[in-house]
């Protein structure tokens, strides 16, 4: 038996990057919020600068995220497997993974709401691979900006704009859709490495300019600037630099008195009344059962949770899970792809021990609409990055294929040459097909006997195609900063299970088409929200955190606006 | 996980059912194509249900000799062995150092035993016994896959072995590996620094050396005694 606690209005499950911007929205509007967290509240000293604690072992996704990694397959023939991703590093805990992302804060261009519309016009109707299911975002930029300002103000972003109210300001990412102002704070300090892939891609006639990072590049609203210690992906900061909804919205959000945070909270259902409605969830904590009765349930868990989850939570009035009587959760899931090269530059020391990552150079060139695709045979592309933050066991998988990957040549090429490795990372789009979907697994269960979600996923003809073009360009930067040899140390290949997932749960006006509507509430139940990377139509070449946060601060605004109607 | 003063849940973890899936992992598991991830599934009761000698003495000495060949003594340094490479495996593989690969604990046992079965077979002597020469030409066969005997593949043992003999080499030496920081300074990785000056990032310019390990700074007092346990 459960213990019934007293009814609350909003309870938030899992409080990251999404979960934290609603929680500040509402609480800013003074709506009394529960926010329930599997994960433990995590203090600047749980992060250590330990490559092999945070990067190998992903210590902080312990908690609960590596109890219940899903199952893969490439197609529905196959049987599914666990251990097939290449790096599913959520983190749990207060914060979520917004505490130890790579902080690459994108916005999210006009071109990316209307992939399928645009394409079309363009390049006819024969643009999108006949089994894409792909639609338009039912919002465009110009509902998105107003809420990439306010949290980029919210926790100091770094970067250079690089159009201001349509007009276009070299230095910055000139295909950029406008926005108001610029960015808080400056780019993140310029490394050597960074200086010379920009003057490479600017040679090369590309549009290069510093990434923009959720990263202070100095202090900011009382909160200090980045030290550069090179454990920035894969860890939380130890001096509170990174803009994690941890140092940022959700503290603030408890300040207001308005947001309880209950930590080692594990949400096992989401309960519905006679009606259909949401009336609250039932979770776990140090060994008892609760339920949380409210007026309104938001799902702000990872993609994988979000829609293990809803298909978890059935009842008679949806018995093939909450929110699916269109049979549309777990629908439209992509994954990112990638594409890794390295250079070597003999004789030159780059020196990129240090830094985040996301100190970087970008080129936005090949990404999106923003060439000419005639005659490719694909649409949009990928963001091409050279980065720092070059850690030493990462450093030693760097050699070139040529040179034996062990032994005495290889302990000498390192000593002579590892710090001559530099590299271009492409992150790539991927469509939604029919064939690719996130389900309940039939066998593979986590530590407390309930299915882990199972992941369908290969990739199409078109991803194919465009990674391989991605990859040519990654090489020609490298070539033209002066690389003698460059070699693919991050071959293109489905990734299955991925800390860079979407869809499942998409936003659409169509209810036959998509799980929630444009403001993330749910088509079917009207007290539940989703959020997240799941309720994306497209994955973009771009980072999603920027647009998970903006979107949920969004969505936390409607819900308070309209309270009495979503709740009556 | 000590962040907060309350533990994690437990209820409805059996310990045979904690057996199980670390059995399911050691079998499936591959190597992550950037290093992360799949190890780090395990936990806490998984580690203590594991703790007990994973490798026999047989076993250990064909490890220490097998992480030489990858990293041997030479003018550019220590040998892996030496560096501790080979104790901060084994040591993990019997659930210390924060467990994080003790679920491969049956596929060492098993590799590391078939590794002397084809240095038998085809060089005539145990690992141990055969010349630096040779013992490379096995490990070449095992990267390869023309040894025989491996489960699931010769191939998955030599990448989990390369993957965790970098981490040893290479990692902090908190846990016992890159002795004298002697991975570090094969790459040239001048240690942790806090903050890293803007003079160290420029190009061509000499880093300077801190050798200085995380838990060398303040405040990481928990961490440090989880990477020793």
């Amino acid at each position: 038996m459960s213990i019934k606690l007293k009814k609350t209005e909003v309870v938030i499950v899992g409080l990251g990057a999404a979960g934290g911007y609603a929680a500040l929205a509402l609480a800013r509007a003074g709506v009394e919020i529960i926010g329930l967290e599997a994960g433990p509240r995590w203090k600047p000293t749980d992060f250590p600068m330990d490559e092999i604690r945070n990067d190998v072992r992903n210590y902080l996704g312990q908690p609960k995220a590596a109890k219940e990694v899903p199952t893969w397959r490439l197609n529905a023939s196959q049987p599914a497997t666990q251990g097939g991703g290449i790096s599913v590093i959520m983190a749990n805990g207060v914060g979520g993974s917004s505490i130890h992302y790579g902080m690459e804060q994108w916005r999210y261009t006009p071109w990316n709401f209307k992939v399928r519309s645009q394409s079309i016009k363009r390049y006819g109707p024969n643009a999108l691979p006949a089994d894409a299911t792909t639609t338009d975002w039912p919002i465009s930029l110009a509902d998105v900006e107003p809420y990439y300002d306010k949290v980029e103000y919210d926790m100091g972003v770094s970067g250079k704009a690089g159009n201001i109210k349509g007009k276009k300001i070299p230095g910055g990412n000139t295909f950029e859709g406008p926005r108001r102002r610029p960015y808080p704070l400056p780019p993140l300090r310029r490394s050597g490495w960074n200086d010379m892939t920009a003057a490479a891609a600017k040679r090369l006639g590309w549009h290069p300019f510093p990434g923009p990072a959720a990263i202070r590049s100095r202090a900011y609203r009382g909160l200090p600037g980045c030290e550069y210690c090179g454990f920035c992906t894969s860890n939380g900061c130890m001096v509170e630099a990174k803009g994690s909804t941890n140092f940022n919205a959700i503290a603030e959000a408890e300040r207001t008195k308005h947001l309880k945070v209950l930590t080692h909270a594990r949400v096992t259902k989401i309960e519905t009344d006679s009606k259909g409605r949401a009336s609250g969830v039932t979770y776990v904590k140090g060994g008892k059962t609760y339920f949380q009765p409210a007026h309104m349930v938001i799902l702000s868990t990872y993609i994988y949770e979000n829609t293990r989850l809803l298909l978890l939570s059935t009842s008679k009035a949806f018995p093939n899970g909450l929110s699916n009587n269109s049979g549309q959760v777990g629908k439209n899931y992509m994954s990112h792809v990638y594409s890794g090269v390295n250079g070597f530059f003999p004789g030159k020391q780059l020196n990129r021990f240090n830094g985040p990552g996301a100190q970087r150079t970008s080129s936005d060139d090949w990404n999106g609409d923003n060439f000419d695709h005639t005659g490719l045979g694909f649409i949009a592309g990928g963001v091409i990055d050279s980065r720092m933050e070059n850690k030493p066991i990462g450093q030693a998988r760097s050699t070139p294929p040529s040179v034996q990957s062990w032994g005495s040549a290889w302990k000498d090429w390192l000593h002579t040459n590892g710090n001559s490795v530099g590299d271009a990372f492409g992150q790539i789009e991927c469509l939604s097909y029919e064939s690719n979907f996130v389900d309940l697994d039939p066998v593979v269960k986590d530590p407390y006997g309930i299915p882990v979600a199972r992941v369908t996923f290969d990739l199409g003809a078109q991803e194919k195609a465009r990674a391989a073009f991605v990859t040519a360009k990654c090489v020609q930067l490298l070539k033209e900063a002066g690389a003698a040899e460059t070699w693919v140390s991050f071959p293109t290949q489905p990734i299955g299970v991925n800390s860079h997932a979407y869809g499942t749960t998409r936003m659409g006006s169509d209810p036959a088409t998509s799980v929630v509507n444009k403001w993330l509430i749910s088509h079917e139940v009207p007290n539940l929200a989703v959020l997240g990377g799941s309720t994306f139509p497209t994955n973009t070449g771009y980072n999603p955190t920027n647009t998970i946060e903006a979107l949920a601060w969004r969505a936390g605004d409607h819900i308070a606006k309209h309270w009495k109607t979503i709740t009556s | 996980m000590h962040a907060d003063a309350e533990g994690p849940e437990r209820e409805g973890i059996s310990r045979s059912g904690l057996l199980k899936r670390a059995a399911v992992i050691g079998v499936t598991a591959t190597l992550p194509a950037v290093g992360t991830a799949q190890y780090g599934v395990a936990d806490a009761a998984t580690v203590t249900a594991t703790r007990q000698a994973a490798l026999t003495p047989t076993q250990t000495a064909v490890l220490e000799a097998f992480v030489n060949r990858l990293i041997p003594a030479d003018a550019n340094g220590p040998s892996g062995t030496d560096a501790g490479v080979a104790a901060y495996i084994a040591h993990s593989l019997n659930g210390g150092l924060a467990g994080g690969i003790a679920v491969t604990a049956p596929l060492y046992a098993a590799g590391l035993t078939a590794v002397d079965a084809w240095s038998q077979s085809a060089y005539g002597g145990v690992f141990t016994a055969l010349t630096p020469d040779k013992q490379d030409a096995v490990v070449a066969d095992i990267q390869s896959g023309k040894a025989t005997g491996f489960i699931p593949s010769a191939p998955t043992f030599f990448a989990i072995v390369h993957e965790h003999s970098l981490e040893g080499m290479f990692g902090d030496p908190v846990y016992g590996g890159n002795k004298n920081f002697a991975g570090w300074n094969l790459v040239r990785y001048p240690g942790v620094q806090m903050p890293v000056p803007p003079a160290q990032q420029k190009l061509d310019v000499a880093v300077k050396t801190a050798h200085r390990s995380a838990y060398s700074f303040p405040g990481f007092a928990a961490g440090k005694k989880e990477a020793q346990a």
